[in-house]
């Protein structure tokens, strides 16, 4: 770990995704993540990296999708719309099973929307988002410093189960700047040994295995047999990811609590200050965040809600997304609450406070 | 110990640079920092506007809706954030671009010519170092030493000058409020 830099959440994730072995990154720009492919622009060469600004957001994932099929650590990165776009290539990248790495810094939607930080992406990302059968690993950040931490998570996790992984920030924590601390970088040999673990698979041409060329990297299969196969096996590796890779954070959470909150992302840094003003009043209120938001850690959110809790408040900057997986965790145990806020606005610690103590 | 500064001019007129030499200074310190800027299609000679936040503890929500620090450097500024000030706050606000002064008996009001002062100086473009210079002059928020530091590491080498102008700038504004 080195010093302390102020850095935009858009360059640190930038940063840190160099430092975790990215050496191939397209993208198409799009406001409020152009940091992102802007700090790339400059810093991948440096980095003895590619960086191609694509023509298109559809041009872009496709690009990924022949590095992830490589076995090379890849990303890209664009805004609500432009995930949107990139949909396509991201159920093929899952049916193929390649590794790569997607940040959604989410802007107010639908259609082209706004550029202001919004939650409205939400199923999207959580459901897939494209056509067929499949998941993505998402993970939401509510810090500078966490948005730069997951960048290694995110690879390794890619790495780990062949799937890819999404990054969702938003609007807000793409333009703050916070204080990051970065991880040593990889160096090109531990970064060639990550990518080792691919070569049985993949079209990157290697000395181990002279017939690299043979391998096929697709989602075609024709035949329905075969496709049963392949998806029951996709099915397989999802229920091993929402066993092993649910990811929370417990804010305030205590026997005493008089009710249970349910946010993530920058939402949750709202929430948080509301918990804080209430505790100086004597009122006792947890929040559970979830930081995966696929898999939702719906065992972890039932398990926030203690004794006293009467009632569970989601707040999502949305029209209600999230808290259908809160009412699944909480299944009926007790009423949930949803208070939200759209068109990229964003509530405020006295909006939330005002909400909590409705019930309290 | 948390500051809640807010920090809005017209673009250009460096509001946002105020608030990244502060989150800087004060990071350097080892406080807790962030800095948010307001972003979008703006025009020409629109405000632009940064929340900073300066804390002893681990920042939660880094939105300032009522801030204790306002700078304001010009007209618009003064009259959409002006009210928003917390009770025992402070307000800076440049003459040269606020002809109406706010008026409120339950903060304390600072009241420069910063265009002129900056012109006086040797560039106008340090107008945003006088408002610095006042900020941490009544605040104590950060020291004087730790932004001559920061200033000095990046612009010591590329223009001396303008360093220098920089940080006389900074200690005219604290001077203003002494």
């Amino acid at each position: 770990m080195g010093k302390k830099v102020l850095m935009k959440g858009n360059e640190a994730i930038a940063e840190a995704a160099i430092r975790a072995g990215c050496r191939l990154y397209f993208a198409y720009p799009i406001t409020p993540q152009s940091e992102l492919i802007e700090y790339m622009a400059k810093m991948m060469p440096k980095a003895d990296g590619v960086f191609v600004q694509a023509e298109s957001e559809v041009a872009a994932i496709n690009m990924v999708y022949g590095a992830a099929g490589c076995g090379r650590r890849v990303m890209t990165s664009s805004s609500s719309p432009g995930i949107s776009l990139k949909q396509e290539g991201i159920s093929y990248i899952a049916g193929a099973q390649l590794p790569a790495v997607i940040v959604n810094v989410a802007r107010g939607g639908p259609g082209l929307g706004d550029i202001q930080p919004a939650q409205g992406d939400y199923f999207q990302a959580t459901r897939g988002g494209g056509h067929g059968d499949y998941y993505v690993i998402c993970l939401a950040p509510n810090s500078v410093q966490e948005f730069a931490d997951m960048a290694s998570l995110a690879f390794d996790l890619a790495d780990k189960y062949r799937n890819p992984v999404m990054i969702l920030a938003d609007g807000l924590l793409g333009q703050m700047m916070e204080p990051v601390e970065f991880k040593d970088a990889l160096t090109p040999e531990e970064i060639l040994e990550k990518e080792k673990q691919h070569w049985d698979w993949c079209c990157r041409p290697n000395e181990d295995e002279p017939n690299h060329h043979h391998h096929e990297i697709n989602s075609l299969e024709i035949d329905p047999k075969e496709l049963e196969k392949h998806v029951l096996r996709l099915g397989e590796k999802y229920d091993l990811i929402r066993e092993n890779e649910c990811r929370w954070e417990n804010y305030n959470v205590n026997d005493d609590n008089e009710l249970l909150c349910c946010a993530y992302g920058t939402a949750s840094r709202i929430v948080k200050s509301a918990i804080d003003q209430l505790k100086e009043e004597g009122k006792n209120v947890g929040m559970v965040r979830p930081i995966s938001v696929w898999p939702f850690p719906y065992q972890q959110v039932a398990a926030g809600v203690g004794p006293k809790v009467k009632r569970v408040v989601t707040f999502e900057l949305n029209l209600g997304q999230m808290v259908e997986d809160v009412k699944l965790a909480i299944n009926g145990k007790v009423p949930v609450e949803f208070m939200g806020k759209v068109g990229g606005l964003v509530f405020t610690p006295e909006d939330v406070k005002a909400e909590i103590e409705k019930y309290l | 110990m948390r500051h809640d500064i807010l920090c809005s001019g017209f673009g250009g007129q460096g509001a946002l640079t105020i608030g990244k030499f502060i989150a800087k200074a004060a990071m350097a310190e080892g406080k807790f920092v962030s800095w948010l800027p307001s972003y979008g299609p703006e025009m020409r000679g629109g405000t632009a506007n940064v929340s900073v936040v300066v804390s002893d503890a681990e920042i939660a929500s880094p939105i300032v809706s009522f801030p204790n620090v306002l700078v304001a450097l010009n007209q618009p500024s003064l009259d959409k954030f002006g009210p928003e000030v917390k009770a025992g706050g402070l307000m800076i606000a440049n003459t040269d671009m606020c002809p109406n002064k706010l008026g409120r008996k339950d903060i304390t009001e600072y009241y420069a010519p910063m265009n002129t002062i900056a012109k006086e100086i040797g560039n106008e473009k340090v107008l945003n170092m006088i408002a610095i210079g006042m900020i941490i002059g009544h605040t104590k928020m950060v020291s004087y030493e730790t932004l001559e530091k920061d200033l000095s590491a990046f612009l010591l080498k590329k223009n001396p000058q303008l360093l220098e102008m920089n940080l006389k700038a900074i200690k005219h504004g604290m001077d203003l409020v002494k």
